[in-house]
C-alpha cells in the first residue's frame, strides 16, 4: 500500500476491483464502512456478487480478464473530458516527458519486439535527452511525442462500445464508474484503489497494476490522504515477505538478485546505481551501494571486507534471462532436473496450476524436507490420489512448524507497519518456530562442512552465523548497526551500536543492515518501535488518522509514501481539510515527509517522486518488460477470438510452458466454452492447510462449490446442490453446484459468455472435501513476474452422475 | 438497566466472525456440515451453534440483493420461552434482572421432550434447540459471563465493521434511531450519488425494538431477510404476554 488500512476512511470514492476485500481483508471493511458513512461512494468492479458487492453501493460485473479494458476506457474518459488534475500531472508525472524518435506503437505491439524470443529491447523507449542529458520536457503538454499525447493517442481506441463489448460490462455502467470515480480529480477529493489477486494473477497482471496506478495519477490521487494503489496483503505476511526478499530475483531490501553478467561488486553496483543528471531529482537509488554493502556486511560480518568485496564473489548467481520463480521451478522438477528441497508454510500440490504436473514433479525428489503446521496435500503427496507410495521414491521428512501464535516476531501488514507479535503460549509438542529451524539446520551443515569440507566450503563457513535464533537478536540485525567506531555529522557512534536510520548507513563497510528498509525500527537497544502501541498523534495528523507512535512503518516511519506529491509546488496541501505534510515556518509538519528537502518550487526543493530517476511518476513505464502502456491482451484461455484493440490475442511476452503435462485449450474452442476464475473466501486461507484443520471454519465452508448462473445451470440440467464434474484440458474437479443470482452471463462481442467461479482452498487429506481446483489451471506466467493466471481460463461443465472425491 | 445488542444488517460483511466467535468463547463442538448449493451453514440454530448468518439472495429490477441476518436469541422483554417453561419446570428458563439477559439454566433437563417442542413454538422467532443428547434447552445467552465481568458479548467483540454493537438499552435504541435516521435522510444526496446509491429509505427499518433487547435495522422488508426475522404470531404486547400464561393449560386440556 502507498497508504494505510486507516487512511481508507478519508476516501471521496472507493474503487475495489481486482479484490474482495469484505471476505479476504475484513477489517479493511472497518475502513470502507467509515468511508461509506461519511459519504464515500463504494464501487466494486468484479466478475462475481460477493460479500464486498453487498455492501458497496454499486456492484459491476465484468468479464475476467478485461480490467485494462475497463481502466483504459476510464482514462480515455479522463483525457477526453479534461478532468485530470493538472498542476500534478504536469509537475509530478512524466506526463510532460517527450519520447524518443525510437518509441512506436502500432498493431498492438511497441517497438522493439523480437518475435522469436518474444522480447522488447526496452531501450526503444527511451526519453529524449537535452544537450545535458535531462529527460526532455513540454510542460504545455502540447508536443506530439510527449507522453501525455502519446497516452491520449494510446486509449483514444479504448471508446465505450469497444470496451461494453469485450468486457461485458453495459454502457450505462462505464459511465457511472467512469463519472463517480473521475470526480475525485479534484484536488480536494480523494479517491482510493483497492486491489489484491483479482488484478495480479492475469498474464497482464502487472499492467493491471500499472493502469490503475496511472488513473491515480491522473486524477492527482497518489500521495494524498484517501488516496493511493493499495495492495492488500492478509495473513501469509506477503508485505513482509517481499520487503524481506523471500523471492528469487531480489535480495532483500529490493535489489537485484546478482547474476553471472555482474561478476564481482563494483560491476554489481554499477549496473544497478542509477544516475541522473537533473539536480531536483534525488534518485534516491543513487544510495544503493550503502544499503547491498551494508546487507553483506550483515550476512558476512567481520568476514566482508573492502578488500574481498565484502563477499559478494560467495553469493550465488543467476544466470542472466533464466526464470528460477515457482513455475519455472517445478517445470525443471518435473524434468528431473531437481534432487530435493526445502520448504516452509507452503503447499504447492494444492496452490498451484496443473496441480497435477506438481504432484507429479514432486516423485522425481530424492528427497523433499516439509515444515508445516498440519499435514498437508504437499506433505503427503506420496500418498495422494492415484500415488502407490511403493513405487515413490522420494524420502520425505515433515518438521513439525508451530504456529504463529506460539512464537514472537514481526507481520508487516499492508500498510508497511511493522508490527510485533509476542508469544501467547509455549508450541505445542516437539514443534518449534521456522527460524529455530532453519538457524539448527544450517548449524549441523556448517558443522559438517567443517568437518569434511566438501565443494565450495567458503560460500557456507564464511557466514556470520547465528548461534541460537531469536527473534529479537534478527530484528536488531535487520536494523543494522556500526562495525566500527563513525562519526556521522558530529555525532559518534560506537562499533556495536545500532544504525539510528538508513540516511546513516555506509558503503564502505563501517555499517551492517540485514534489510536498510527496515533500519530505523530498531534505533537502540531496548527501543524496539515495532511493538509500540501509543495512540497519540498531533491534531493535523489527527485529522487523518496517522497514528503515527503506533508501531513503525517502513520507510523512516512515513505512513503515506509520495505525500510530497499531496502538496503543491510551494508546499501547501491540496487538500487542506486533509493534510498529509505542509510547509510551515520552513519545515514540513505532519508526516514525515519524502525526504527533508524543500517545496519543489523553492531553491533545493526536489521532485516528490524520489525512487524515479527522473523523479517524476512514470505514466509513460518503460522498466516493465512487456510495455510502456498497458494494452489489452486477452487471457491465454479466452472464449474471445479476436481483440477488438489490436491484432495481437494475448500478452506477446507471456511465458508458457512445454512439458507433456502443459496442455492449453485454443481461443474459442467449443468444447470448453465457459470461463472458470478462481478464488478464496473469508473461511478459508490460501491451500486450506490450516483452517481445514480448524473444525468451526470447516462446519462453516465445508466442500468445494462451483458458483454459476441460473441461465448456466438451466443449459446444463444442472440444480442447487448438485454434484458435477468441471473440466478443463488438464483434467476433471467434482464440486457441488451452487447456483446463483450473484453471477450472470455476459455479453461479449454479441455472444452469451458464462462464467463460473471455484474456491481453491479444498484437498483431498480432509476426507470428502473435494480436491485442488487447481488441477484444472494452466501454466501460464506473467512475463514480468510469472505470476501464475489464476483467474481465466476455459473449462466445461456437466452433472455428475456419481462422484468419489466428495462425501454426498 | 437492561443490556442491549444492536445488529446493524447494513454494516454486516456476512464474515461469520460472529459465528465462529460464539462457539469458541462456549466451546461448542463443531457440527459436520454438507455444501448443499448455499454458504449458509449450518443450516440452522443447534445446540452447539447460538449464533448463525443467514445468507438470502434476490435479484429484483435487475440488482442483486444479498441479505445477511446474523441470526440469535432475541432476549425478548417479556420472554415467551420463560413464561412456557415456568408452568413445567421452574428455573429452567431465567431471566436476569440487572440485564435483562434470558438464559437457558441446566434445568431445562428436568423438561419433557414434548415440553421442549412447546417452548421452542412458542418463541416467535423459532429459536431455542434441544440437546437430544443431554437433553437441554439451549439458546443465545449474550455471554452473560462475559456481561457481568464488564466484557462485551464475543459476537460484538468479533465484529470490524460495527454491525454488533452493545450497551445500555436507553443508548443502543438512540444509536438505532441515528442510523435509521440517516438511512432514511441520505438519498439522495447529490446528483452523481443519486446515480450509485440505492434508495431503501422507503423499505428500512427496525424489528420489534420495543419488545426485544436484540434489536435488527435492516435496509429491505423483514421477509425478504429470514422466515422468522419477523414474528410469526402478532407483536406481543403486554395483554398477549399475559395470555401465553393460560396456554399450556389449554394445551393439557387439549
Amino acid at each position: 500500500m502507498t497508504q494505510h488500512w486507516i487512511d481508507i476512511k478519508n476516501a471521496n470514492a472507493v474503487l475495489i476491483m481486482g479484490s474482495n476485500a469484505a471476505e479476504h481483508h475484513p477489517i479493511s471493511f472497518k475502513w470502507v464502512m467509515k468511508a461509506k458513512e461519511a459519504g464515500a461512494a463504494v464501487i466494486h468492479v468484479d466478475p462475481k456478487f460477493s460479500r464486498t458487492s453487498a455492501r458497496s453501493d454499486l456492484h459491476v460485473p465484468l468479464r475476467s480478464g478485461t480490467d485494462i479494458a475497463f481502466l483504459g476506457g476510464m482514462v480515455k474518459y479522463i483525457l477526453e473530458k479534461d478532468l485530470i488534475q493538472k498542476e500534478y500531472v504536469t509537475e509530478y508525472t512524466n506526463a510532460s516527458f517527450i519520447l524518443g524518435d525510437d518509441y512506436k506503437f502500432e498493431d498492438g505491439l511497441f517497438s522493439g519486439f523480437d518475435p522469436e524470443k518474444k522480447k522488447y529491447d526496452q531501450k526503444k523507449w527511451a526519453f529524449a535527452k537535452d544537450e545535458n542529458g535531462v529527460s526532455k520536457r513540454d510542460k504545455t503538454l502540447q508536443d506530439p511525442r510527449c507522453v501525455y499525447q502519446l497516452l491520449k493517442k494510446h486509449y483514444e481506441r479504448y471508446d465505450l462500445d469497444t470496451v461494453s463489448s469485450i468486457t461485458g460490462v453495459s454502457k450505462e455502467n462505464l459511465l457511472k464508474v467512469y463519472e463517480v470515480y473521475s470526480a475525485t480529480g479534484k484536488p480536494d477529493k480523494a479517491g482510493t484503489i483497492m486491489y489484491a489477486l483479482g488484478w495480479t494473477q492475469h498474464s497482464v497482471g502487472v499492467q493491471n497494476i500499472r493502469l490503475g496506478a496511472m488513473v491515480q495519477l491522473l486524477l492527482g490521487n497518489i500521495g494524498i490522504a484517501g488516496g493511493g494503489v493499495n495492495a492488500l496483503r492478509g495473513e501469509p505476511n506477503v508485505q513482509g515477505s517481499t520487503d524481506h526478499a523471500l523471492l528469487w530475483h531480489i535480495i532483500p531490501g529490493y535489489n537485484n538478485t546478482p547474476t553471472t553478467a555482474w561478476p564481482t561488486l563494483d560491476d554489481y553496483l554499477k549496473a544497478n546505481t542509477p544516475v541522473t543528471k537533473d539536480p531536483k531529482s534525488v534518485n534516491w537509488w543513487q544510495n544503493r551501494p550503502k544499503y547491498v554493502v551494508s546487507l553483506l556486511k550483515g550476512w558476512f560480518g567481520d568476514n566482508a571486507t573492502p578488500e574481498n568485496g565484502f563477499c559478494y564473489d560467495l553469493l550465488p548467481k543467476l544466470e542472466p534471462g533464466v526464470k528460477y520463480s515457482s513455475m519455472f521451478m517445478f517445470d525443471r522438477m518435473y524434468a528431473g532436473k531437481m534432487k530435493g528441497g526445502i520448504m516452509f508454510g507452503h503447499n504447492p500440490a494444492m496452490s498451484f496450476p496443473n496441480t497435477h504436473k506438481v504432484r507429479a514433479a514432486l516423485q522425481k525428489l530424492d528427497w523433499l524436507v516439509m515444515g508445516e503446521v498440519h499435514d498437508t496435500e504437499t506433505c503427503s503427496f506420496w500418498r495422494g490420489p492415484g500415488v502407490d507410495p511403493k513405487k515413490v521414491q522420494t524420502e520425505v521428512f515433515l518438521l513439525p512448524s508451530c504456529q504463529r501464535g506460539e512464537k514472537d516476531g514481526t507481520t508487516s501488514n499492508s500498510g508497511r507497519w511493522h508490527q510485533w507479535h509476542h508469544k501467547g503460549y509455549e508450541p505445542l509438542g516437539q514443534s518449534k518456530s521456522m527460524g529455530w529451524i532453519v538457524v539448527e539446520i544450517m548449524k549441523k551443515v556448517r558443522a559438517l562442512y567443517e568437518k569434511e569440507k566438501g565443494t565450495f566450503p567458503e560460500g557456507i563457513l564464511t557466514h556470520d552465523w547465528i548461534k541460537e535464533y531469536d527473534a529479537e537478536e534478527m530484528a536488531m540485525r535487520i536494523n543494522g548497526r556500526f562495525t566500527k567506531d563513525v562519526t556521522i555529522k558530529d555525532k559518534t557512534y560506537k562499533k556495536g551500536d545500532h544504525v539510528p536510520s538508513f540516511p546513516s548507513l555506509q558503503a564502505d563497510g563501517s555499517t551492517s543492515s540485514l534489510n536498510w528498509l527496515y533500519c530505523g525500527c530498531y534505533p537502540e537497544p531496548g527501543k524496539n518501535l515495532a511493538k509500540r502501541r501509543d495512540h497519540t498523534q498531533t491534531p493535523m495528523q489527527a485529522k487523518i488518522g496517522l497514528f503515527p507512535n503506533y508501531t513503525w512503518a517502513w520507510p523512516v516511519n512515513r505512513r503515506i509514501i509520495y505525500n510530497r506529491a499531496s502538496v503543491d509546488v510551494n508546499g501547501k496541501p491540496f487538500n487542506p481539510a486533509l493534510p498529509v505534510i505542509a510547509w510551515e515556518d520552513g519545515k514540513w509538519i505532519g508526516d514525515i515527509p519524502d525526504g527533508p528537502a524543500p517545496p519543489m518550487a523553492m531553491e533545493k526543493g526536489v521532485y516528490p517522486f524520489i525512487m524515479h530517476t527522473e523523479g517524476h511518476a512514470q505514466l509513460f513505464g518503460p522498466g516493465r518488460v512487456d510495455g510502456p502502456f498497458p494494452e489489452h491482451y486477452e487471457p491465454v484461455e479466452t472464449p474471445v477470438t479476436k481483440n477488438p484493440f489490436s491484432s495481437q490475442l494475448s500478452n506477446p511476452c507471456v511465458d508458457l510452458f512445454s512439458s507433456d503435462k502443459d496442455v492449453y485449450t485454443k481461443p474459442g474452442d467449443p468444447n470448453f466454452p465457459i470461463v472458470l476464475t478462481t478464488y478464496s473466501m473469508t473461511e478459508h486461507w490460501c491451500g486450506g492447510g490450516d483452517t481445514r484443520n480448524t473444525p468451526y471454519l470447516l462446519e462453516a465452508e465445508p466442500q468445494l462449490y462451483v458458483e454459476m448462473s441460473h441461465e448456466l445451470a438451466g443449459e446444463k440440467g444442472i440444480k442447487n446442490g448438485d454434484p458435477v464434474i468441471v473440466e478443463s484440458a488438464r483434467g476433471k474437479v467434482e464440486a457441488i453446484a451452487m447456483v446463483t443470482v450473484r453471477i450472470t452471463p455476459f455479453t461479449v462481442q454479441g455472444k452469451t459468455v458464462h462464467l463460473i467461479g471455484m474456491p481453491f482452498c479444498f484437498g483431498w487429506t480432509t476426507p470428502g472435501v473435494g480436491d485442488a481446483t487447481n488441477r484444472l489451471l494452466p501454466s501460464v506466467g506473467e512475463p514480468n513476474v510469472t505470476i501464475p493466471e489464476y483467474k481465466a481460463c476455459l473449462v466445461n461443465i456437466r452433472k455428475a452422475d456419481k462422484v468419489k472425491e466428495l462425501a454426498i | 438497566m437492561p443490556k442491549t445488542i444492536l445488529i446493524d444488517t447494513t454494516r454486516c460483511t456476512a464474515c461469520r466472525g460472529c459465528q465462529v466467535a460464539c462457539k469458541q468463547w462456549h466451546g461448542h463442538e463443531a457440527v459436520p456440515t454438507k455444501q448443499t448449493g448455499t454458504h449458509q451453514n449450518p443450516p440452522d440454530l443447534t445446540p452447539n451453534n447460538f449464533k448463525l448468518v443467514r445468507f438470502s439472495e434476490q435479484k429484483i429490477d435487475g440488482r442483486v440483493w444479498w441479505l445477511f441476518f446474523p441470526e440469535q436469541c432475541r432476549h425478548c422483554l417479556q420472554p415467551a420461552c420463560k413464561a412456557t417453561s415456568d408452568n413445567y419446570v421452574d428455573g429452567a428458563i431465567v431471566q436476569d434482572e440487572a440485564t435483562g439477559i434470558v438464559v437457558c439454566t441446566e434445568k431445562t433437563k428436568e423438561l419433557t421432550a414434548e415440553q421442549c417442542t412447546e417452548i421452542i413454538d412458542a418463541c416467535p422467532y423459532n429459536i431455542p434447540r434441544r440437546n437430544d443428547k443431554t437433553g437441554e434447552l439451549t439458546k443465545c445467552d449474550m455471554c452473560i459471563d462475559r456481561v457481568k465481568a464488564g466484557l462485551v458479548p464475543m459476537c460484538v467483540k468479533s465484529c470490524c465493521t460495527g454491525a454488533m454493537n452493545f450497551g445500555e438499552r436507553e443508548d443502543m435504541l438512540k444509536l438505532a434511531e441515528q442510523r435509521l435516521a440517516k438511512i432514511k435522510g441520505e438519498f439522495p444526496k447529490s446528483d452523481f450519488e443519486a446515480m450509485v446509491w440505492c434508495d431503501v429509505s422507503q423499505t428500512c427499518s427496525m424489528l420489534d425494538q420495543d419488545d426485544l433487547n436484540v434489536i435488527y435495522l435492516l435496509a429491505l422488508p423483514r421477509e425478504m431477510y429470514h422466515k422468522f426475522a419477523r414474528k410469526e404470531s402478532k407483536p406481543l404486547n403486554r395483554a398477549d404476554f399475559l395470555a401465553t400464561l393460560t396456554q399450556p393449560l389449554r394445551s393439557i386440556m387439549g
